[in-house]
């Protein structure tokens, strides 16, 4: 049977397990339709042009685990934040693990989705916020559809988070291969601020595709931090969507670290409907053999006197291949608006490519947009100077490519993340950063 | 130290270098001066190793090995300093990172552990204060922005900082105002001994007086065409070039 026929044919029988008690039933009644109508995505569609799925939706992907699988803490334990204290949402092949993690509900609410979605007290939220933003064909519906487990996070007024919030998803590889469905809903009131970092990562060779889906909400000069590491087995892919509706006067970042995977697609999405919203888009993409990652940013500026800034570096090598495909949308009430957009790119082997378009459509008049897209090699004088003054050249080009990337890292608010990052793009590039991070 | 025999050399079909021969004698200070696209920084690269360029012809020997076995950083390795006529930017990479990383790969190179760090910025705070540099500056991307004589004078605080045995000084005086020259001369002259020896490449005399050769010679065309000792380095300032054109018809 193939994969979209299953999925629809799955969806009633697992109707009761998912909607047991749940306040979403007929949301997710709704979605299956959108995703039989819509089905996957196909690259005759233009923002699929560059990336396909065909080769990964394959017939004998599982849609659930069969088995509970755990694992242990110390076989984990390299992929937290462990030098530091947060909280923690943690899940394994797509089922809610209490033992690996740390939530709370003490003056704001780290929890499970699940039972968001089930329990009453949380009914008013889930009403306003989940599935308001995320538009409903395709990939979307069908993780509306099918999301039984996510991280949930609450935070009321005023409220500064004291740590920041891990959310991960461990894949054991108990299946030969499945398709995840988490989903993520994330509301942030007026005046609080939040720093949440997450992860998808497997523990097998097993083949896995992730198709995750998060919905932040900014309100009113609130202030969100948002971190994606992706740097998963080569066997993992992973289909990221991410949307954001900000308020007036917030700020929201999103730093996406792609170093891992087999394909690896971001769908980041912000909405500003507040005047003074700021909007920060940053990505490191540095990725070899056959990887393949795809940037689809968007940008939608409603409201006036707004900001977004994107900065995306990626650095290719063997044959591997990058789409950054940025699109900037004005509307005619957004006046006075600032956006910038910066892809730069290297090409480290002649057979990788990239695929950068910038997609800029402004129906205001009083706006300063600026993009740039830089295609390149690594500099050579920059290379010869460096060796000229005694530094190998392995050492020269990771430092040179460290450099290139460098500026991505600064506006990373966790020390910690960004040591471990740091620590990360130095293995990546076989080299031993000479310097103080 | 530097045996240089007949070098040939040229990027594509191109032929820059066309037979030079040099000796350079520890303790010595030699000059190369020469009209533009002479020759002289090309001469200077491929003393460092640039691999643009090929040798086609000739040796050039260091310390008893052939240099054009060795890859740039075995070069500086073996204490080879170029300082660059156009010194590179490198975003991202501050100066006192980059000294850091080039003096431990250096002391790698040579079977020694990393420098202390209370000894590193024991040695970046003597040789800032010695060329007047502002401690602000070494926390800037290297090169980034730099005027052209701060340029400069960052290769000179490099250069100190690595004490190699051969100097080559590619118009380290350009871009330099006179105070900042004198700075700069008075530190390459601080770093000289009986061990080490330079080569200045200058269109000026004016650095000769502050760093004073014991040779002068005259590249043209891809050739050594005249050598002689510092007055020769006047009677250029004087007359200029044509006179040894016409000589040598
Ligand atoms: N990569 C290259 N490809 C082609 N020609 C080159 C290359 N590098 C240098 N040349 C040429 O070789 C000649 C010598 O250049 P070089 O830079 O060595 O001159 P120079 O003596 O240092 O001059 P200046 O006094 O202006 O610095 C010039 O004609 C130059 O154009
Ligand atoms: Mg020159």
């Amino acid at each position: 049977m193939e994969l979209k026929e299953k999925f629809i044919s799955s969806f009633l029988a697992v109707d009761d397990y998912l909607n047991e008690g749940s306040l979403v039933h007929d949301i997710r009644s709704e979605a299956i339709k959108n995703f039989e109508a819509t089905g996957f995505p196909t690259k005759k569609s233009e923002a699929w042009k560059y990336t396909s799925l065909k080769a990964l939706l394959r017939d004998d992907l599982s849609i659930f685990p069969k088995q509970e699988a755990t694992v242990e803490f110390r076989d984990v334990r390299k992929y937290f934040l462990h030098d530091l204290d947060t909280y923690k949402i943690v899940f394994v092949d797509g089922q809610y693990s209490a033992f690996l993690s740390t939530t709370t509900h003490e003056g704001m609410d780290v929890c499970l989705l699940s039972s968001a979605l089930t329990k009453d007290k949380y009914k008013a939220v889930i009403e306003n916020y989940f599935n308001q933003v995320a538009p409903q064909h395709g990939l979307n519906a069908l993780n509306t559809a099918f999301a039984k487990e996510g991280a949930y996070i609450y935070i009321p007024k005023h409220k500064e988070v004291d740590k920041p919030i891990e959310i991960l998803y461990f894949y054991t590889g108990a299946e030969s291969a499945l398709m995840l469905q988490p989903r993520n809903l994330i509301v942030v009131e007026e005046n609080a601020q939040v720093q949440i970092i997450e992860r998808h990562q497997s523990l097998s060779e097993h083949a896995v595709l992730t198709n995750a889906v998060t919905e932040i909400f900014v309100n009113q000069r609130a202030q969100v931090d948002y971190y994606k590491i992706q740097n998963d087995q080569a066997q993992a892919s992973l289909i990221d969507s991410t949307y954001v509706k900000q308020e007036r006067d917030s700020v929201c970042s999103v730093h996406t670290f792609s170093f891992g995977g087999q394909l690896t697609r971001n769908n980041l999405n912000f909405y500003q409907h507040g005047e003074h919203a700021m909007s920060i888009m940053k990505g490191i993409t540095l990725i070899e053999g056959k990887q393949h990652v795809d940037h689809n940013t968007l940008v939608h500026h409603i409201a006036p006197n707004c900001e977004s800034h994107q900065d995306y570096k990626g650095v290719y090598d063997d044959r591997s291949t990058g789409v950054f495909n940025g699109k900037i949308f004005v509307e005619k009430e957004a006046q006075k608006l600032n956006a910038f957009q910066q892809n730069n790119n290297i090409l480290i082997s002649d057979k990788a490519t990239i695929n950068s378009k910038p997609q800029l459509e402004i129906f205001a008049d009083d706006v300063k947009c600026s993009h740039g897209c830089t295609i390149g090699q690594l500099d050579e004088d920059a290379l010869f100077y460096m060796r000229a003054r005694g530094i190998n050249e392995k050492e020269a080009r990771g430092l040179l490519m460290y450099a290139f990337a460098n500026n991505v890292l600064e506006s990373v608010k966790i020390p910690e993340l960004k040591k471990r990052i740091n620590r990360i793009i130095a293995l990546k590039m076989g080299v031993k950063i000479g310097f103080d991070l | 130290m530097l045996d240089i025999q007949n070098l040939h050399a040229g990027v594509d079909d191109k032929n820059i270098l066309k037979g030079i021969s040099l000796k350079v004698n520890a303790g010595e200070i030699h000059a190369i001066m020469g009209p533009n696209g002479a020759g002289k920084s090309t001469f200077a690269s491929i003393l460092a190793g640039k691999e643009e360029f090929q040798v086609t012809q000739g040796t050039m020997m260091f310390e008893g090995e052939d240099l054009s076995e060795l890859s740039p950083e075995e070069r500086a390795h073996k204490g080879v300093f170029l300082s660059f006529q156009y010194p590179v930017e490198i975003p991202g990479v501050t100066v006192t990172n980059f000294i850091k990383t080039a003096i431990n790969q250096t002391r790698k190179a040579q079977g020694l552990e990393d420098m202390p760090a209370g000894e590193m910025l024991k040695q970046i705070k003597q040789v800032s204060e010695m060329l007047d540099i502002d401690r602000k500056f070494l926390s800037r991307s290297l090169n980034e922005g730099f005027s052209g004589g701060e340029k400069k004078r960052n290769e000179i605080f490099q250069m100190a900082m690595l004490a190699p045995k051969l100097a080559i000084l590619d118009e380290t005086d350009s871009g330099l105002d006179i105070d900042a020259l004198r700075i700069v001369a008075s530190g390459v002259n601080k770093l000289r001994s009986d061990q080490n020896a330079v080569i200045v490449i200058t269109h000026y005399q004016r650095l000769l007086d502050h760093i004073v050769p014991d040779f002068v010679h005259v590249l043209m065309d891809g050739k050594i065409v005249k050598s002689g000792t510092k007055e020769l380095a006047y009677e250029l300032e004087e007359k200029g070039y044509d006179w040894i054109k016409e000589a040598l018809k």
